[in-house]
């Protein structure tokens, strides 16, 4: 059996499979080693060992992902259900009010198609309802940075922006895992774009406020995300640091190791820079983000 | 062979693995994308030199794929702000540059990428003919039609990329391309729901993803450069 080969076949399917071995040392060296004494009828079943850790708990990880989603969909749709009908709501216009409904549908739509994908995978879809957040952001005291959320309409957009922002990061963040499974892919893909829509929109309907509309003097909002620029001033230091977490590392200029500031010899200043790319934020960063939001 | 030289040999090979191993890790570190040298070589072999600019195979044909859709938006974006329409407004002169800026920063970044790993196709040649570039509502109607073509390009291409790496960098750049989308239908259609209606927008609450086929075909009426997409991948 011609090792090389088998990996060079591999390879043309999976180009991350020296990736994927170099994750697992120890099994690559305990495979070196046993070829050394195992007789040759043996090597298939040591390399398929081998492969299965490398690919292992492959169904796992998806329905993790999918439940992270989940997550984040259920905060989503169950702040909008509360945003919609709450005192904040009642001073935005006709106009704002169909967006921000568009945007509560969708939400509610992404959860119960995750539930559908989740169970679909035999996976068990993670449950949450009203009860289950603080939007105050205060971890269940309901006395957080963002107590006025459903009073104040300029609060009520900013948390909204801070989640749809979020929200995009965290499916990026998540692609990579998803590989395996080219169907849950593609619909992780058609959500984040619809999650990067409304990011586009809340910050438009920001930047349409009347002051004071909670955007710091000196920067002007825009659909897209400059430098690490939350585009929001609470007036509260503990609700900026918390809002700040969800833009840090927006603020990246270079990508896969190419400067992309004047790439090309083109005029391309910082910020246009920062723009052109949205950046990922890992698992364990959006959950830290959203701890407080969960009772 | 015998066991004792199939020993052997399986040995040899498995540091000769790990060698490749560490230089495939030396390339993620040292910032290089990550690249088969053995796929690269094989985007050559399929050429249809008579039909067209060939994408090529593998993940660097759905790179180029992506170059050839940024190139057709910065070359529009360009025109758009080199010939402003009659009666632009100050907010949309302020939106138009700054995506002009991103689509060229996608393209140039595309090209960079690509020629770190294989050789990029060619700048294609646009037809714009249907554009009236003084008028705003063919002006932002094209850019619409752009910015959502976009987004399902990249939704339906990225199942076809098997590095995660690029993965990663096409999802860096189609959320962007969702923002373009959702303020050029708000600019058109201001206030409300236009920027994720159900047109672009099921009611899963799912975006558009499309094959590259279907993207090309749409994209055909503004590129004179045939684009040969045989080769990509389909799954």
């Amino acid at each position: 059996m011609n090792l090389k080969n088998i990996i060079t076949e591999i390879e043309k399917a999976d180009p991350e499979v020296y990736e994927r071995l170099d994750t697992r040392r120890n099994s690559m060296k305990q495979f070196a080693f046993a070829g050394k004494v195992l007789a040759a009828a043996a090597v298939p079943f040591a390399f398929g060992s081998m492969f299965k850790k490398a690919y292992g708990q492959t169904n796992a990880d998806i329905v993790g992902v999918l439940n992270f989603a989940l997550t984040l969909e259920y905060l989503e749709s169950e702040f909008y259900k509360a945003a919609v009908t709450s005192t904040a709501a009642a001073t935005a216009s006709a106009a704002d009010k169909a967006a921000l409904t568009l945007i509560r549908d969708h939400e509610i739509a992404h959860v119960a198609f995750l539930r559908t994908a989740i169970s679909g995978l035999a996976g068990t879809p993670v449950s949450f309802t009203a009860a289950s957040f603080d939007f105050s952001g205060g971890n269940g005291s309901g006395t957080g940075p963002f107590a006025t959320a459903f009073l104040d309409y300029k609060v009520l957009l900013a948390v909204a922006q801070t989640f749809e922002d979020t929200g995009v990061r965290a499916y990026k963040g998540q692609a990579d895992k998803l590989i395996p499974n080219n169907d849950v892919l593609t619909a992780a893909l058609q959500i984040h774009s619809v999650e990067a829509r409304h990011a586009a929109k809340v910050r438009q309907m920001r930047r349409a406020l009347a002051a004071p509309n909670l955007i710091p003097a000196g920067v002007t909002l825009q659909p897209w995300i400059t430098l690490a620029q939350s585009g929001i001033d609470t007036g509260n230091a503990g609700a900026n640091a918390a809002i700040q977490s969800s833009y840090a590392g927006e603020d990246v200029t270079t990508q896969a190791g190419a400067n992309i500031v004047n790439i090309g010899g083109q005029t391309i200043a910082a910020n246009e820079a920062s723009e052109a790319f949205d950046e990922p934020l890992t698992m364990a960063q959006v959950l830290t983000i959203v701890d407080p939001f969960i009772k | 062979m015998d066991s004792q030289t199939a020993v052997e040999k399986n040995g040899t090979e498995a540091s000769l693995l790990e060698k490749k191993i560490h230089r495939r890790k030396f390339f993620k570190f040292s910032g290089v994308a990550v690249a088969s040298a053995a796929f690269v070589a094989s985007c050559d072999k399929n050429d249809d030199d008579n039909d067209g600019v060939n994408l090529g195979s593998g993940d660097v044909g759905i790179l180029n794929y992506a170059y050839a859709l940024e190139q057709l938006e910065a070359a529009f974006y360009t025109q758009v702000v080199l010939t402003p329409y009659s009666g632009i407004s100050a907010l949309e002169t302020e939106y138009l540059r700054d995506i002009r800026d991103h689509e060229v920063a996608h393209r140039e970044f595309f090209k960079a990428a690509i020629s770190g790993v294989a050789t990029p196709i060619p700048n294609l040649e646009v037809n714009f003919s249907s554009i009236n570039f003084t008028n705003r509502d063919s002006v932002l109607g094209t850019a619409k039609a752009f910015e959502d073509l976009g987004v399902s390009a990249y939704n339906g291409a990225g199942k076809l990329l098997t590095s995660p790496v690029y993965l990663g960098l096409a999802g860096k750049i189609v959320s962007v391309e969702a923002r373009h989308a959702a303020i050029i239908r708000d600019l058109i259609t201001p206030g409300g729901t236009a920027f994720a209606n159900a047109e672009v927008v099921n009611a899963m609450g799912l975006d558009v993803a499309r094959t590259p086929p279907e993207v090309l075909a749409i994209a055909a009426t503004f590129l004179k450069t045939k684009i040969n997409a045989s080769n990509l991948p389909t799954s």
